[in-house]
């Protein structure tokens, strides 16, 4: 059983995930901060692939992105970093960076690679379904990987109930039709969006993400799916003050 | 069905497709099950064909240019885009598109630029139609290629500076995509060139073919001859030549030449020569042929010409490329300028930056007396009047004539 998988099984709902930028806001934060987060009391946690084209990111984890290239970046230092820390970390790994990283790096390699290091689990935002399905499905299996796909608003029903079928990992629900960063509240119109999907009663977990910034708004969230993602939060939060008071920026959201 | 047209999942051979967030999937799958029995519609065709006439000003001619031809020994022919209205090929385009919006019942159009005339052609059609309008233009574009922003101003569109990365055409186009995923409902996305997810590349190699379509018509009225021997022309993103190409794809017989943007040349790092470049990948949505690095990160491009300064080229042109139906050669901004200072002085036409990348390889061909080459003339040289001038003082600088 995944170590994603096991947690599900022992917290159902609460859950509390961060997404951070790799080798930012220095180039090797990385371990400090996913360190950090696991001390903290963090569920489980994104490891963001910076990228130079995040199509479906906003201006903080893109900006937070361009940086971190800047630092000198890349996927291999990031799996040495990875490689580092491996027997320290016990919360659950979740990779999420675009497709084009994957394929350039060599898809399969890319899998074996996520595979020592310890990840399970991948987010590629811009990965069609149909790709999956022909090629990439059987491809992660083979390196213990599972795939998770988001849906919005926007999604249809049917569409929905497919991912649901093919989901071993999670549902990322994105919580509003945004790019990740938008802020403020939650609204009553995506509470209602998040108890029509409540009332698919689908077999996934439901993680809900993007526009996740508070205690506020995390409570909210968790009171209609199993748990949220924050993002660009929490990546502004490291950019202003460094990664060692990390502790504090999670107490105020988490309890 | 021919092996240059889009197949049922959106691929030209292995390039296409739809590589997109869930996010964009709603509105992407509006359009890829509507565009064609839109296009198709005869309420579309008769509109689309009367705008083209009456407010586009098409047929654009086919003008035989005897100083050129004397020049290189051929007979060149320069189908005049640079005559429509907005003084583009791009409005071909944006006529289309804006029909197939207000079919669609949209009422918020966005759109990238990089030169700028596709999004003056946008923010014209909307000013037409009217509906709100708003240009993602890179900052740098912005700067070199201003009077195009005071037109799209005047015109009534919002400009949108693009700050991130190169900002230039790619950077526009992230932007532009970012809006899209913020405002799924309402807005439509009139993407500019043979780019993105599909079916933009096949919905816009659509509505630029009706360039091959007359010239097909007019060189057989002016020559008797069914097919040129070559047709040349730019290619950024590649749609004035997916345009000019189109009803000739078939016709093997038919040289095509595609002429990317060398920038400082190939070899300097700072070049838009995707074909030479690049790799395969996926930018915005499509994959295509695209200038990354090891780890697949979008490399910035340059040239001197925005219309031509993007890392990628269409999914079309990336088969085109493959399978060597196509030929790629490409220009330096050096002689691009010079061709452009040339066709001015033996023609009196002054053509965009972008074209006169295609006319600059006219020397770099081997060329025979009874050979008929076609080039597509994409645009005209107003927007570029500033860098045009500061060459012009250069020339004069050094006691050119
Ligand atoms: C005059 C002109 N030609 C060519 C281009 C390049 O675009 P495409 O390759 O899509 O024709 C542009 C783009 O802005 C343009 O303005």
């Amino acid at each position: 059983m995944s170590k994603l998988t096991q947690l599900f099984k022992e917290k159902p709902n609460r859950l509390c995930s961060v997404y951070f930028t790799s080798g930012y806001p220095q180039l090797n934060d990385t371990v400090s901060v996913i360190k950090g987060l696991e001390a903290a009391g963090i569920d489980f946690l994104e490891v963001g692939l910076p990228y130079s084209d995040p199509m479906a990111d906003g201006p903080t984890i893109q900006e937070s992105s361009a940086i971190a290239l800047k630092n000198g970046i890349n996927l291999d230092v990031i799996f040495k970093q990875l490689e580092e820390i491996k027997n320290q970390v016990n919360i659950p790994l979740i990779a999420m960076g675009y497709f084009n990283q994957m394929v350039r790096y060599g898809s399969e390699k890319f899998c074996e690679k996520c595979q020592s290091v310890g990840i399970e689990t991948l987010v590629l935002p811009d990965m069609p379904m149909i790709e999956y399905e022909k090629t990439y499905k059987a491809m992660f299996a083979k390196y213990g990987l599972s795939n998770v796909f988001l849906i919005t608003p926007q999604t249809s029903e049917e569409r929905i109930r497919k991912i649901d079928e093919m989901t071993d990992a999670f549902i990322y629900v994105v919580a509003s039709s945004s790019i990740t960063g938008a802020k403020g509240s939650i609204s009553e119109k995506q509470i209602a969006y998040f108890n029509r999907i409540k009332s698919y009663n689908l077999k996934s977990t439901l993680i809900a993400g993007f526009g996740i910034s508070s205690k506020d708004t995390f409570d909210t969230v968790c009171e209609h799916v199993n748990g949220a993602i924050i993002g660009s939060a929490f990546v502004k939060y490291v950019g202003a003050n460094g990664v060692n008071t990390i502790n504090g920026f999670v107490k105020e959201i988490i309890g | 069905m021919s092996e240059f047209q889009v197949d049922e999942n959106g691929y030209y051979g292995q390039f296409g497709g739809a590589y997109i967030p869930e996010l964009l999937y709603p509105n992407v799958k509006e359009l890829e099950d509507n565009y064609l029995e839109i296009i198709n519609s005869e309420a579309f065709q008769k509109e689309y064909l009367y705008l083209l006439k009456q407010y586009v000003g098409r047929p654009t001619p086919l003008y035989y240019a005897p100083n050129l031809s004397d020049k290189y020994g051929a007979h060149i022919y320069l189908k005049r885009e640079d005559l429509n209205h907005t003084g583009a090929h791009k409005i071909n385009n944006t006529i289309g598109q804006i029909l197939i919006a207000k079919h669609l019942g949209k009422k918020r159009i966005i759109a990238e630029t990089g030169a700028g005339q596709h999004g003056v052609a946008t923010a014209t059609v909307c000013a037409l139609m009217n509906l709100e309008c708003i240009v993602f233009m890179g900052e740098v574009d912005i700067k070199r290629q201003s009077p195009n922003v005071a037109r799209m101003q005047m015109l009534g569109a919002e400009v949108v500076a693009a700050t991130s990365g190169s900002k230039t055409l790619k950077d526009a186009t992230n932007e532009a995509i970012r809006d899209w995923i913020q405002h799924p409902e309402e807005t439509y996305y009139l993407i500019g060139s043979v780019v993105g997810p599909h079916p933009y590349p096949d919905m816009v190699a659509r509505l630029q073919a009706i360039i091959s379509e007359e010239i097909k018509w007019q060189l057989k009225e002016q020559t008797g001859k069914e097919n040129p021997d070559t047709i040349i022309a730019c290619v950024g993103g590649g749609s004035n030549a997916a345009g000019a190409f189109y009803h000739y794809m078939d016709d093997k017989e038919v040289q095509l030449v595609a002429v990317e943007a060398a920038g400082l040349g190939i070899d300097t790092g700072e070049s838009a020569a995707t074909s030479q470049l690049g790799e395969v990948g996926v930018i915005h949505g499509s994959k295509t042929i695209l200038i990354q690095d090891e780890y697949g990160q979008i490399v910035e491009p340059y040239s001197i010409s925005a219309g031509l300064d993007y890392p990628g080229v269409g999914p079309l042109h990336a088969h085109l490329f493959e399978t060597k139906r196509g030929t790629f050669l490409n220009a330096t901004d050096q002689e691009a300028l010079d061709a452009a200072f040339e066709l001015t002085k033996l023609e009196g036409i002054i053509p965009a930056l972008e074209s006169s990348h295609a006319l600059a390889v006219l020397g770099k061909m081997d060329l025979q007396k009874d050979q008929v080459i076609v080039i597509n003339l994409s645009g005209r040289g107003d927007k570029d009047l500033e860098t045009y001038i500061t060459e012009l003082g250069k020339r004069q600088a050094r006691g050119d004539e």
